[in-house]
């Protein structure tokens, strides 16, 4: 037997086992017990758990998309861990809305139309810089951090182990992102400028995070999220900006399936190989 | 059924890491139950972060593992609650991971409330090559998601180790 773990996947070609991440992927959720319990509304769930799984996606693919552009090695590995840990929650989110409405994560994935993801607008806009990565990570990661502590204790039992998952992970996600966000705020006058810059540009995104919406299964108050914020901008040197929020379209917006007009881009490229070859598996 | 000469939980257990080949997943703590019945066994193992992709490859070598070991039927299944924690590392996992040149994670502490910002750096690591404790910490993601880098000041050799989560 093989010391190396690998070393028998790459030598025995079977249908079942292939070399590492070869032949499709299994049921992130394969094994575990997704009954929806009585009481409560499957189709809310599924909708639920869809809002927040592409939420995790759309943003994974945004950071992705600055893999091997990075200033350091470091903050590639570091961006691509918390796009893995991303994907990964979106998966598990896909899989548990899957399981009620009877599609594969692949499905919801790779064949909706932009108009049938329900994520928040935040992630869909391009950053302009590493200031806007690590301020959108921030706003992103505590929010979310927010909504998973929350979710922990959900009536779902696997909606309800997801969030206590996500909740270590998004940890480490928040920390990274405040900690360069002091960096540069309290560095040099550029830096300051640079850093003030990204978070007016992110600002107008912030409002519909916390807009009430039918979709919503627990909700947090911005005040949660706010005293987090505040603390790191005081640490910084920085300012919240005052800016008015970008405006809902006929009172809709990401939840509803209403896009920033970057989003089609983004679902065309993420799309593109499967829906090009529909039946393949890798 | 070929009589099994060991059990099914040592076989299981002794499946190694594929990120961490030094540990095996009875070491890290992911391997959460075996069940064995008549000539089946049904195998429970918990990922360490959501996206980690080795879980289909260790549930793969499990399930390969325990049919060379004699048992016809086997089933790997995954659960997600409670979630892991690098605390489950056993004593001997922790030496392993020492010996191997990665630092072992310090004890989590977890406190009920808020998960609280932490702006100052985490507590330095111990080095594994000189015991030094006089480290920082280069960067809060390694190679894999459950490591991070460090680079010790008394010897100057960067080093890995298991993030405490």
């Amino acid at each position: 037997m093989t010391e190396n773990p690998y070393g028998w996947l790459a030598d025995e070609h079977t249908d079942d086992h292939r070399w590492a991440f070869g032949t499709g992927f299994t049921d992130p959720l394969a094994g575990i017990d997704t009954t929806v319990p009585a009481g409560l509304d499957a189709g809310a769930l599924a909708t639920f758990c869809l809002a927040l799984g592409d939420d995790a996606l759309v943003y994974s693919h945004r950071l992705q998309e600055w893999m091997t552009r990075m200033p350091e090695l470091e903050e590639e590995t570091a961006i691509a861990n918390i796009a893995l840990d991303l994907l990964g929650q979106a998966r598990m989110l896909l899989a548990r809305a899957g399981a009620i409405v009877g599609k594969s994560e692949d499905e919801l994935a790779f064949f909706r139309h932009e108009h049938e993801f329900r994520n928040v607008r935040l992630v869909e806009p391009s950053d302009h810089d590493f200031a806007e990565l690590v301020g959108r990570l921030l706003v992103f990661a505590t929010w979310r951090l927010a909504l998973f502590e929350r979710l922990a204790e959900h009536a779902d039992p696997v909606l309800a182990a997801i969030g206590a998952k996500g909740v270590n992970e998004l940890t480490y996600h928040r920390d990274y992102a405040a900690q360069w966000v002091v960096r540069l705020g309290d560095g040099t006058e550029l830096s300051r400028q640079r850093m003030q810059t990204a978070l007016v540009n992110l600002w107008p995104y912030l409002d519909e995070l916390f807009r009430p919406h039918d979709v919503d299964l627990v909700t947090i108050q911005r005040g949660e999220v706010d005293v987090v914020l505040d603390t790191v901008f005081a640490t910084a040197g920085l300012e919240r900006p005052d800016v008015p929020a970008r405006a809902l379209v006929g009172g809709r917006a990401g939840r509803d399936g209403v896009h920033t007009e970057a989003l089609g881009y983004l679902v065309a490229e993420l799309q593109s190989v499967a829906r090009a070859h529909p039946d393949a598996t890798w | 059924m070929v009589s099994a000469p060991v059990a099914a939980w040592d076989v299981a257990a002794a499946t190694p890491d594929p990120e961490l080949p030094m540990l095996t997943i009875g070491d890290l703590g992911i391997l959460r139950a075996v069940d064995e019945m008549a000539d089946q066994v049904v195998v429970t193992i918990t990922p360490t972060y959501s996206g980690c992709p080795a879980m289909r490859e260790i549930s793969a070598d499990v399930e390969r593992r325990l049919r060379l070991a004699g048992w016809r039927a086997v089933e790997v299944r995954t659960a997600l609650a409670p979630a892991w924690s690098s605390d489950w590392i056993t004593v001997e996992g922790s030496r392993k991971l020492a010996e191997a040149g990665v630092a072992p994670p310090s004890p989590v502490r977890r406190a009920h409330g808020p998960v609280p910002l932490t702006l100052d750096p985490r507590p330095a690591a111990t080095c594994p090559r000189c015991g030094s404790a006089e480290t920082t910490e280069t960067a809060s993601f390694g190679a894999t998601a459950c490591r991070s880098l460090h680079r010790c000041a008394a010897c100057d050799e960067p080093f890995e180790a298991v993030k405490p989560i």
